[in-house]
């Protein structure tokens, strides 16, 4: 009965090509823009590294002014990134299995023959745990040793583009580049690497582009490098060369840490509140105990990832979409009156109102499948629209399979819902017409 | 075969009330052929509806082949007029972008058969309208008188046993009209009862007995040819079992 259906259906799109081609453009359109909205919102709210989201952590403590909160609306809260000296004692102590400090900087790169010209390109200044904690794919290579962060050797990391520009594309682990008039010895090449939203970095955006080059923490104090993301003070300090800056209490750098269980986690708060503690004795960190780690997701939640607009364009899109599917619903019923005749034959001839009604189901379901997959490619081609707008890396907003199933699923339930009044008047059609209509 | 008793049907609108049938009673034997007749409104199409259980009376009581069916539920009464009725109607009503085969199909879509037997039955039915050479063909490549045929191949293909036509010949010619009739008359020849409303006379002196509706009532019943006579009309043989007397 289904295939039966199946071909009738097709009979009754192509008997109205205009009005089976308003219905699926209506869903189409529909689709399209709700799509393109849910992938972004998808992709937005989307675990970055699932496999061990639950064993990172982000950590803030609260060096900041004894009269007032970091932040006035959510005084509870404490600054959301550490001073450089207190990143760098933490790493120094080492209490977590694994730990990292960065933040972003720039530095220029010397030509490597003498017909290429010096160009400026982003670093990611951390230290050797960095890609072991975050599963940073190598293609040549690897990260630096421990050792290199504790003897500030200049070493670096290229991401696969940069050494792509720098060495077309060649295994360049061992080659020197320089930088700052320092020569820098390259230990490894990543492999593309877009863990979205970019969870280690949301502060400086969740949404960007990875950094083209990393390089040990350590060289901060010895090329006095520079933070080129955001930092916040509210102490003001006299500063007057640049280890009075590293040692200012300005918060500039990320700090993360991989902590496996409960129990590490616990010893890890205890561990932050016994260097607070200690600090405070200093006369530094004026404000309560107030020493926090967050997991990647609660991260994302922090930094409100998925930002409101978000929402509301997802909450408008679906309105849209029922929009347009109110639409199909007028042309159902339009196309209703041209049916009378053929389902009152048909009733006459032993359809029950059922057999009728799945009928009208299944061609209602093929227009919305029609109308999902033309509205498929209007969602990909939406997507590129806003990689375009938003300068967004490209491919950063894709359609996975998840999503074209959801797509074609969404349109086929929906026009099935809106086809549900049509399909019903439909089959009220009574099988006498027929005999009465002469 | 058809038995009605006291059957009323009044249709309603919001301004006037119409009693189609009134005080109605009928009873049709099993392999009989009767033709219906009567002026203009009279009510020959609603009580074709009503037996062949497209509508249902105000009031009465209908026994299809010995069953009650006025209580029955959408879905049984669809599936008795599926297996045991046929209808012909004066203007075809074949659906036009279905072909011949696909038109006579559409009954056995409605019951469990495999595609293999329902392609046996549609085409038998066509052959025996003389039209299986043009299965292929759409109905607008016909001639009235062939898209009636297929219409008649149609109500057969299910093998009903009641074949109910609301003016079969209404919208043909002569000529195309007396062959019609001759189908119908093998039709019931071959043990069909059938029950036909048309407003030609001598169309209606060819069935075995003529009943006469005005105002919705029964105002006059004769009988026109005994069995017999019907048989051999159209050349009956006579060695097939005869349906019961009137
Ligand atoms: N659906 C309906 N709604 C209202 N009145 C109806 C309906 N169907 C039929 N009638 C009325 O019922 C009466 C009988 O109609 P019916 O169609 O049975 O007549 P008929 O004998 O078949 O006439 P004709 O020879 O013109 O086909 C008529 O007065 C008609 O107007
Ligand atoms: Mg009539």
């Amino acid at each position: 009965m289904f295939n039966y259906n199946l071909k009738l259906s097709l009979k009754s799109m192509r008997r109205n090509p205009i009005m089976t081609g308003l219905m699926v453009a209506a869903i189409a359109v529909g689709i399209g823009i709700s799509m393109t909205t849910l992938t972004v919102y998808y992709m937005m709210n989307g675990n970055p590294i699932p496999e061990k989201s639950d064993v990172l952590f982000a950590v803030t403590l609260d060096n900041w002014n004894p009269i007032r909160p970091f932040d006035d609306d959510r005084p509870e809260r404490a600054p959301h990134q550490v001073t450089f000296h207190d990143a760098e004692r933490l790493l120094a102590i080492g209490k977590g299995k694994r730990q990292t400090a960065m933040f972003e900087s720039s530095l220029i790169i010397e030509p490597i023959d003498d017909e290429g010209l010096p160009f400026e390109a982003g670093a990611r200044v951390t230290s050797a745990d960095f890609f072991v904690m975050f599963n940073v794919p190598f293609i040549y290579g690897s990260g630096w040793d421990k050792s290199a962060d504790a003897a500030a050797e200049p070493m670096v990391v290229l991401t696969k583009g940069l050494n792509e520009r720098l060495f077309g594309g060649e295994d360049s682990v061992g080659n020197w580049l320089t930088m700052q008039g320092t020569r820098f010895l390259v230990t490894g090449v990543i492999d593309t690497w877009e863990p979205t939203p970019r969870f280690f970095d949301p502060i400086n955006g969740g949404f960007q582009e990875i950094n083209e080059m990393f390089i040990p923490y350590s060289l901060t104090r010895v090329l006095e490098l520079t933070s080129a993301g955001s930092d916040w003070g509210w102490k003001s300090e006299e500063i007057n060369s640049f280890e009075e800056w590293l040692n200012s209490e300005a918060v500039w750098v990320q700090y993360f840490v991989e902590l496996e269980s409960t129990r590490e986690r616990d010893d890890y708060l205890v561990h932050l509140d016994a260097y607070v503690e200690e600090q405070k004795r200093l006369g530094r960190f004026e404000r309560p105990l107030n020493n926090n780690i967050y997991d990647v997701m609660e991260w994302m939640d922090y930094h409100e990832v998925v930002a409101n607009d978000a929402k509301i364009l997802l909450g408008l899109s679906f309105l849209f979409l029922v929009v347009c599917l109110l639409s199909t619903i007028a042309l159902m019923l339009t196309k209703f009156v041209g049916k009378k005749s053929e389902i009152s034959l048909r009733r006459a001839l032993g359809a029950s109102r059922k057999v009728i009604f799945n009928q009208q189901i299944v061609e209602v379901a093929v227009i919305g499948f029609s109308g999902g997959l033309i509205g498929l490619s209007l969602a990909a081609l939406g997507l590129q629209g806003i990689e375009y707008l938003y300068d967004a890396p490209a491919g950063l907003v894709k359609l996975d399979w998840v999503m074209m199933f959801t797509a074609i699923g969404i349109a086929i339930v929906s026009s099935m819902i809106a086809g549900l009044y049509p399909a019903w008047r439909v089959c009220q059609i009574p099988p006498a017409a027929q005999l009465k209509t002469q | 075969m058809l038995s009605m008793h006291n059957i009323a049907k009044v249709y309603r609108t919001e301004s006037i009330e119409t009693h189609a049938l009134r005080e109605f009673s009928l009873f049709v034997d099993e392999g009989e052929f009767v033709s219906v007749t009567g002026p203009s409104g009279s009510g020959k199409t609603t009580f074709l509806n009503i037996a062949g259980l497209l509508e249902e009376s105000t009031v009465g009581i209908y026994e299809l082949d010995g069953r009650d069916v006025s209580s029955l539920n959408d879905r049984d009464r669809s599936r008795l007029r599926n297996e045991k009725i046929g209808f012909i109607f004066q203007s075809f009503n074949l659906i036009p972008d279905l072909n011949l085969f696909e038109n006579v199909d559409v009954p056995l879509r409605y019951r469990r058969l495999s595609s293999g037997d329902r392609k046996q039955r549609v085409e038998r039915a066509l052959e025996s309208v003389g039209l299986a050479s043009r299965m292929k063909h759409l109905p607008e490549q016909l001639s009235g008188g062939q898209q009636q045929r297929v219409a008649i191949a149609r109500a057969l293909v299910g093998e009903p046993r009641l074949l109910l036509a609301d003016e079969p010949t209404g919208n043909l010619d002569s000529a195309m009209a007396d062959q019609v009739m001759k189908f119908l008359e093998q039709i019931h020849a071959d043990g069909t009862t059938i029950v036909m409303v048309t407003h030609d006379p001598d169309l209606a002196n060819r069935a075995e007995r003529n009943i006469h509706l005005i105002d919705g009532r029964v105002s006059g019943e004769e009988l026109v040819h005994s069995q017999e006579e019907v048989s051999q009309t159209v050349g009956f043989n006579g060695d097939q079992p005869l349906a019961a007397k009137i």
